[in-house]
């Protein structure tokens, strides 16, 4: 506390962006991606203890979180550099006569960590292989396409975050709207723009009443929701096997547990042409984070779900609904992992159709999309983006450089393991702590609590 | 993610909410009798159901037993019928029905299995010693998950430790020869994932919850990412661990059913017997287990008494580490020997489960990860028979019924109080 190169845990509460959490209930906190506090954010516990007033200066001072997200970023590549570096064939060669060239060592390890980021980047963000304009641009697209369903699911894992809710139930909640999109769009015959509808609808519902599940329970019993949403992922799994080996999912005729190819009639267009996959599914998911962001930050039902994150006991309190709004919470959560879904189902590459793995890793990746986001719609809107380039571009790295596509998990929990301490990429990087050592303050007024 | 549930005890009224949280447990009784009268009575086929009780090495030999399936499905459902009976009786009493509860589980599981073994043989000690084998990596990380949490950090990141664990013991037991090195690396694979864990939420206060569930996609990405490029191209070097071999212990080991089931396993299941007993005896019958508890439920009067929270928690959670390696060494040199990418398949969720499902105590922890471990293994055990149930449902069926188990029996359950709290001295 009293050495300024050692930023101790007391400091964190006043710096801008530091998850200081003293509810477990509350994953996000102080900080926002965007830097930016929220209106009528209630303080947190720590953050009363310490004076208040510091975090609105910090955000304007250096190391704010923009800054400190960009150091995280940095360091978690160099980390995947390291990892790719050392398990190099080439460089582990030139690094056996190191002392008499060194020289050969660095061009490999050069060679090898720059051929997988450059790799990295192509297939993410802009192909500089390609002639054609179109050509170029695709990557971009496909990261888009990979981000729409992490960026639905992702906001339902945030707003059930926001009520104190751990939501790890995405997966089954995404297959479970997978079967109810699946049967719509396989199954009934309506006329264009209508059976898309039908079937998005759906699949939302579908998710919802998964969802539901876990929330009623935890509403009417107390059933922790982590337990249960855990069991109905494996239910939900079980249930849409048996289900692909049923006429319910199963193509007719076919023997495989795969389902039929949906009608076109429930396909998400594709936005741009038949040449990129990005489809409609995008704009449902901006039009999503819209949605999820007004409700959050507008409305009261917003404002009764963080007051319930934020403390259960006081909003009970005050008069609110607590076991109802775990319901609500868990129904939204759900039906935006069942919107995840539809962009699975109706969308993209399975619509000549799924089989079980159609969540593909997206029901987890989902909860470390909204803990990158901090729960913020807009930041997981950003953090699914950043997720979806990884996993667009990880694919190109490893078919291209060899270097297996695992290396994106390791930077990507990197990533947001260093955004959610502050003080320890500060330390690494020897960045002064923002704010200006004080004597210990005095307790805020109410009125600065209540701000 | 230990949410906040003590707000949500249901206040003894009169209302109907109130009614249902009383009659909840005769209510879900009742329930499960009609599903057993109802499927294993009315679909029950003709045919007898078999029972092996011995294993072909045993000294005692109990005979088979063979009964007609309908019969046995119409008395065991009687004896539902009349559980759930009791139970209300003993409800208006105002009486426990943990015991009902119990004994209405086995007789459930009895009808279940001799309605699904019609004209087949279920192999008893076989489906046990499966079973006690399956759970043992899950007690271990279950023993992880209740220091953790007693000391007021919530570990998210079993699966992670275990994976950590295996991965690292069939790399150290290939290099060395000897499953022993390898274990020791798992529990030290445990505990540098356990200081991770702790430095970031002791020290950098990031919620728990959040390092957690980071952690494990670190690990995961970290040993799929050196399986692929290390150990799969050097299998015989690098990933052909020596495994335990099962040891009999003597005399025991001969106890019919009992014997085949406890006492002819690997070192690392003893080794589990062991770690429980010391566990549940540690933290409630030493002064160590009473800080762990102090801190983890009010860690301002630990810290007035003088006992250093932040160091008390840092030291348990790498203690805990270690046992949650320990597990994930049972993967390779317990169970098949190589690792393999996400070996671990989402086990430390189950065990992270056992642990809210054990209530935080060591040995409820461990009943409730033997249970998954049965219904993992009953599963295999169907399946090796050739039973005419779809195996998706019947593969449901464990998880089902853990959701009503929970939502029934366990209802409202309260954590350690600072559970999950980062506690910055004032």
């Amino acid at each position: 506390m009293t050495d300024p190169n050692h930023p101790t845990a007391a400091d964190a509460p006043r710096a801008k962006g530091t998850p200081v959490v003293t509810d477990t209930t509350k994953v996000d906190s102080v900080g926002d991606v965007d830097g930016a506090l929220e209106p009528g954010q209630v303080p947190t516990l720590a953050a009363r203890e310490e004076p208040s007033r510091w975090r609105a200066a910090v955000g304007q001072i250096v190391g704010g979180s923009a800054g400190i997200s960009v150091l995280a970023v940095v360091l978690a590549l160099l980390v995947g550099a390291v990892l790719i570096a050392v398990t190099d064939a080439g460089v582990q060669s030139a690094a056996g006569y190191f002392f008499a060239r060194p020289g050969d060592t660095l061009q490999a390890i050069g060679r090898a960590v720059g051929g997988a980021y450059a790799a990295l980047f192509q297939g993410a963000i802009w192909n500089v292989r390609r002639d054609t304009f179109a050509g170029q641009i695709k990557p971009i697209t496909d990261t888009l396409t990979f981000a729409t369903p992490l960026i639905a699911a992702g906001l339902g894992v945030a707003l059930a975050f926001r009520v104190g809710l751990f939501n790890i139930g995405a997966q089954g909640q995404l297959l479970v709207g997978a079967i109810f999109a699946g049967w719509v769009a396989t199954h009934l015959q309506l006329p264009y723009g209508i059976h898309l509808i039908v079937a998005v609808i759906a699949g939302i519902v579908g998710g919802a009443v998964w969802g539901g599940i876990a929330g009623i329970l935890r509403a009417r019993t107390g059933a922790h929701e982590v337990i249960v949403t855990i069991m109905l992922n494996y239910v939900a799994v079980y249930l849409l096997t048996f289900l692909l080996k049923t006429p319910v999912l199963q193509a007719p005729g076919s023997t495989n547990p795969k389902s039929a190819a949906i009608e076109p009639t429930a396909e998400l267009p594709q936005l741009f042409g038949v040449q990129f996959q990005l489809h409609l599914g995008f704009v449902l998911a901006i039009i999503a984070t819209a949605v999820v962001w007004f409700v959050l930050n507008r409305s009261s039902l917003g404002f009764r779900f963080r007051a319930v994150g934020e403390n259960p006991h006081a909003a009970r309190v005050a008069g609110m609904n607590v076991k109802n709004l775990y319901l609500w919470a868990m129904l939204i959560s759900g039906g935006l992992a069942g919107l995840a879904a539809t962009s699975q189902v109706l969308g993209g590459s399975l619509t000549s159709g799924f089989s079980v793995g159609v969540d593909a890793g997206i029901g987890f990746d989902a909860i470390t999309v909204a803990l990158l986001g901090r729960s913020r719609p807009v930041g997981v809107f950003v953090a699914g983006v950043l997720f979806g380039a990884f996993k667009a571009g990880g694919y190109t790295m490893q078919a291209a450089q060899n270097v297996p596509v695992d290396v994106v998990l390791v930077v990507q929990s990197i990533i947001v393991l260093l955004i959610a301490a502050p003080p320890l990429v500060r330390a690494v990087f020897r960045l002064p702590i923002p704010v200006p050592r004080a004597p210990r303050a005095a307790r805020p007024s109410k009125a600065e609590v209540s701000q | 993610m230990s949410a906040v549930v003590t707000g949500d005890v249901v206040a003894p009224t009169s209302t109907p909410r109130a009614f249902l949280a009383r009659w909840k447990t005769p209510i879900a009784l009742g329930l499960f009798s009609v599903i057993g009268i109802a499927v294993f009575v009315g679909a029950a086929h003709t045919g007898t159901s078999t029972f092996r009780l011995s294993t072909g090495t045993d000294v005692i030999k109990l005979p088979e037993i063979a009964v007609p399936t309908l019969a046995a499905t119409i008395v065991l459902s009687i004896l539902l019928v009349a559980a759930t009976v009791l139970a209300v009786v003993r409800v208006r009493q105002g009486r426990s029905t943990f015991w009902l509860v119990a004994v209405f589980a086995l007789v459930f599981l009895f009808d279940f299995l001799s309605w699904v073994a019609t004209g087949q043989t279920i192999p008893v000690p076989g489906l046990l010693v499966g079973a006690v084998s399956l759970s043992t990596p899950l007690i271990f990380g279950a023993l992880g998950g209740v220091i953790g949490e007693r000391v007021g950090v919530v570990n998210v990141a079993i699966e992670g430790q275990f994976l950590a664990g295996a991965f690292t013991s069939a790399l150290v037991a290939s290099l060395t020869r000897s499953p022993w090195a390898g274990l020791v690396a798992a529990m030290i694979a445990g505990v540098l994932v356990s200081f991770v864990l702790a430095a970031f939420a002791i020290k950098y206060l990031v919620d728990q919850v959040i390092v957690g569930v980071v952690l494990n996609v670190l690990v995961t990405g970290l040993t799929s990412f050196l399986y692929t490029k290390l150990l799969s191209p050097n299998i015989n070097t690098l990933n052909s661990p020596p495994r335990f071999e099962r040891v009999e212990i003597p005399l025991l080991s001969q106890i019919p059913i009992i014997g085949p089931t406890l006492f002819r396993q690997t070192v690392i299941v003893y080794l589990m017997y062991i770690a429980v007993a010391a566990v549940w005896f540690a933290l409630f019958k030493t002064r160590w287990g009473l800080r762990v508890r102090a801190v983890g439920e009010h860690p301002q009067a630990a810290d007035t008494v003088g006992i250093n929270v932040n160091r008390t928690r840092f030291w348990n959670v790498s203690l805990a580490g270690a046992i949650a390696g320990l597990g994930g060494a049972f993967f390779t040199l317990g169970s098949v020997g190589a690792f393999q990418k996400e070996m671990t398949g989402g086990y430390g969720f189950i065990a992270l489960a056992a642990v809210i499902f054990g209530r935080w105590d060591p040995i409820r922890a461990t009943f409730a990860a033997l249970l998954f471990g049965f219904a993992t293994n009953l599963r295999s055990v169907l399946q090796a028979i050739g039973s005419s149930v779809p195996s998706e449902l019947m593969l449901m069926l464990p998880y089902v019924v853990t959701i009503f188990a929970v939502a029934g029996l366990v209802g409202a359950s309260r954590p350690p109080a600072a559970s999950g709290k980062p506690y910055v001295k004032s």
